[in-house]
This record gives C-alpha cells, sequence and structure tokens, in this order.
C-alpha cells in the first residue's frame, strides 16, 4: 500500500529538501516506486537539488487547476527510472493551492507509487499544513540547535492536529531525523547532544546526518547525495534512515567518514 | 558518481554556478514575458487540434532548457481513424 510521508520541520533552512531528495533516491534504489512532491509554492528548490531544473514543463499547481493530467506532470528521473519529481509551481498565488486538489493529486499517486514524499515549505502557514493533510507518517528535520528544536516541537503539534489521520482519531507516525550533526562539537559540549534532542521533542529517532561538505556538493551538482556519493557519510545514514522507514531495524549509528592524510589534502584544496 | 578516481574529487562550485546561470537566465526572462517554449507548445498543440482530436491523457511533453539551445519534445497519440480521415 502507497505511503505518504511529508518532510517538515518548521525551521527554513534545516534540510528537507536536502532530506527528501536524499530519502527519495535511497527508496527508489531500494527498488520502490518513488516520487518527490514540492510543496514550496513559489519558491520550488527540489527540482534544483534533483537535478531536473530544466526539464520542468508543469507543476503541482498545473495539475490542481486541472491545466494537465497527474500523468502528465510527472518528471522521470534520467538516473534511476523508478524515481518521479512533481515540481513546484513558481506562482505567487498562495491560494493556488487547494485542500481539495491537494487531496486529489495525492490520491492520484497513491495509485501510481508505493512513497509519496513531501517536501514541506518552512513555516507554519497555508503551504506546510497542506504538505502534511494527508500524510501517513512524518519525518521531521531538525537541527541540535535551539531555535530547530523549539520549531519541531510546534510542527510536531501540527501533525497531531492538524493532519486528516489526527482529525479522524489515528495516529500519524512521527519520526526525528537529525542532520548537520557534529560530533566533535557535541564532545565539546557545544552542540546539544542527540539524547538532549530526543528528551525534549520524545519522538522516535529515524537517522543522524553528520555535517558534511558532501552534502553541499550533492546540490551543486543536481545529485542527491545518495546518489552522487552513494558510500560517504551522510549519503550512508541517509540510506539506513530509507531502510528504517521501511519498517527494517537497524542499529542506530552516525557514519564517520575514513580520511587519510592524503584525502584531507585534497579535500581541503577541491571543496 | 565519483568519476575522479580515489582521493581526488573535481570542484564542484562551477557546476553550481553555471546551473544557477542557465536557470535564472531563464527564469528572469520569465518575469516580463511569456516562455517561449511554453507559447511554441500551445501553439503547435492549437494547430494539431484542428485537424484532429486528441486525447489529452495521450499528449507528453517534454522540454531540456539549454544555455545557448532548448528542446521541445512533443509525442502525441493519433488514433488511426482519424488519420485516415486527414489523409482522405
Amino acid at each position: 500500500m502507497a505511503k505518504v510521508l511529508v518532510v517538515t520541520s518548521g525551521k527554513g533552512g534545516v534540510g528537507k529538501t536536502t532530506s527528501t531528495a536524499a530519502l527519495g533516491v535511497a527508496l527508489a534504489r531500494d527498488g520502490q516506486n518513488v516520487v518527490v512532491v514540492d510543496f514550496d509554492v513559489g519558491l520550488r528548490n527540489l527540482d534544483l537539488v534533483m537535478g531536473a531544473e530544466r526539464r520542468v514543463v508543469y507543476d503541482l499547481v498545473n495539475v490542481i487547476q486541472g491545466v494537465v493530467k497527474l500523468q502528465q506532470a510527472l518528471i522521470r528521473d534520467k538516473r534511476i527510472p523508478t524515481l518521479s519529481l512533481l515540481a513546484a509551481s513558481q506562482t505567487r498565488d498562495k491560494e493556488a493551492l487547494t485542500e481539495e486538489g491537494v487531496a486529489n493529486v495525492i490520491a492520484g499517486l497513491r495509485e501510481r507509487f508505493d512513497w509519496i514524499i513531501c517536501d514541506s515549505p518552512a513555516g507554519i502557514e497555508r503551504g506546510a499544513t497542506l504538505a502534511m493533510r494527508y500524510a501517513d507518517a512524518a519525518v521531521v528535520v531538525t537541527n541540535p540547535e535551539v531555535s530547530s528544536v523549539r520549531d519541531s516541537d510546534r510542527v510536531i503539534g501540527l501533525l497531531d492536529a492538524k493532519t486528516e489521520k489526527a482529525e479522524k482519531g489515528e495516529r500519524i507516525d512521527k519520526h526525528l531525523l537529525i542532520t548537520r550533526y557534529d560530533s566533535g562539537r557535541v564532545a565539546r559540549a557545544e552542540m546539544l547532544s542527540i539524547d538532549d534532542v530526543l528528551e525534549i521533542l520524545s519522538i522516535p529517532l529515524i537517522g543522524i546526518i553528520p555535517e558534511s561538505e558532501d552534502v553541499l556538493r550533492a546540490s551543486n551538482l543536481g545529485a542527491p547525495v545518495t546518489l552522487s556519493n552513494p558510500m560517504c557519510a551522510p549519503a550512508r545514514a541517509y540510506a539506513d534512515a530509507a531502510r528504517r522507514l521501511t519498517g527494517e531495524t537497524i542499529e542506530m549509528s552516525i557514519p564517520v567518514d575514513k580520511k587519510g592524510l592524503l584525502d584531507k589534502l585534497f579535500r581541503r584544496r577541491a571543496a | 558518481m565519483n568519476f575522479f578516481g580515489f582521493g581526488r574529487r573535481s570542484s564542484s562550485a562551477p557546476v553550481a554556478r553555471e546551473r544557477l546561470r542557465i536557470l535564472l537566465e531563464h527564469e528572469r526572462s520569465m518575469a516580463d514575458r511569456r516562455d517561449l517554449m511554453l507559447v511554441l507548445r500551445e501553439e503547435i498543440l492549437a494547430a494539431i487540434r484542428r485537424h484532429v482530436t486528441i486525447d489529452p491523457e495521450k499528449v507528453m511533453i517534454k522540454l531540456d532548457r539549454g544555455a545557448t539551445v532548448s528542446t521541445l519534445e512533443i509525442d502525441i497519440e493519433v488514433p488511426n481513424v482519424e488519420m485516415r480521415l486527414l489523409s482522405a
């Protein structure tokens, strides 16, 4: 049965789009049929992170307004045949997304895909609430940093109140994904630890993504990190998180890159 | 993909700069006029519709915007019955 997953956070810049793309690739690589949907109307970026920005003809709003059929707006990834993208519109009209329209699109996607991953805009306004509205599960992306944790707490509250599942009295699965984690700074007590964040937010942990230059590099290239460099630490962390989402039990770890002296020298020059 | 062998990697910033340049050039031009590619698409489809009825679901449109050249690929399934009418 299809699963609708919203990637959300409240705060901007914590890694929702990066995580949507990386998880989408990881799930599609495991043979799942995946679509990633950009809900950030007016400020789309998932197309850019996925490397499909030059191929966008139609978008989510065109489908909602009935200009085109869903099938025509889906952009098939050139590298992974089981991965598709539905882009957000660049319109400034915030009313372009309607609850009924989003419901229809999600229902149509459920017929075609195993996983529908909705990349939420930042904030708690219309776009964000519509992105989570029909979700079965949520990935709450959080940086180990005070304002991000606080905003995640707000968003967890919204997930329990404003989603269709919650309104029907059902439970929406919430998973915490910690991104930009720097174990060195945690060791020096300069950064909140995993336990600190878990204690405050008290939702189950799905993965810990270490801070890494590979993430910026992936965005630069338009190839999600799980595709551009699947063996690097953040890619392995995303791949494990994706497998946990499918129900596998994998021991929680924070992958690290093995660095030789030569590697360090080259990296400094090449980054 | 790491094409560049063990350890050494090419820098990714020039790729990012080029991708943004192409994208933003297109998006800024969109601000004051309609996208040429989209105008072409609509007019080509309208021309075909004057002769045959096409099922909107049987139309696939692909676009690739490049720095100097863009390609617009329109794939339309036309029923054979209509084709015969057209040649008759």
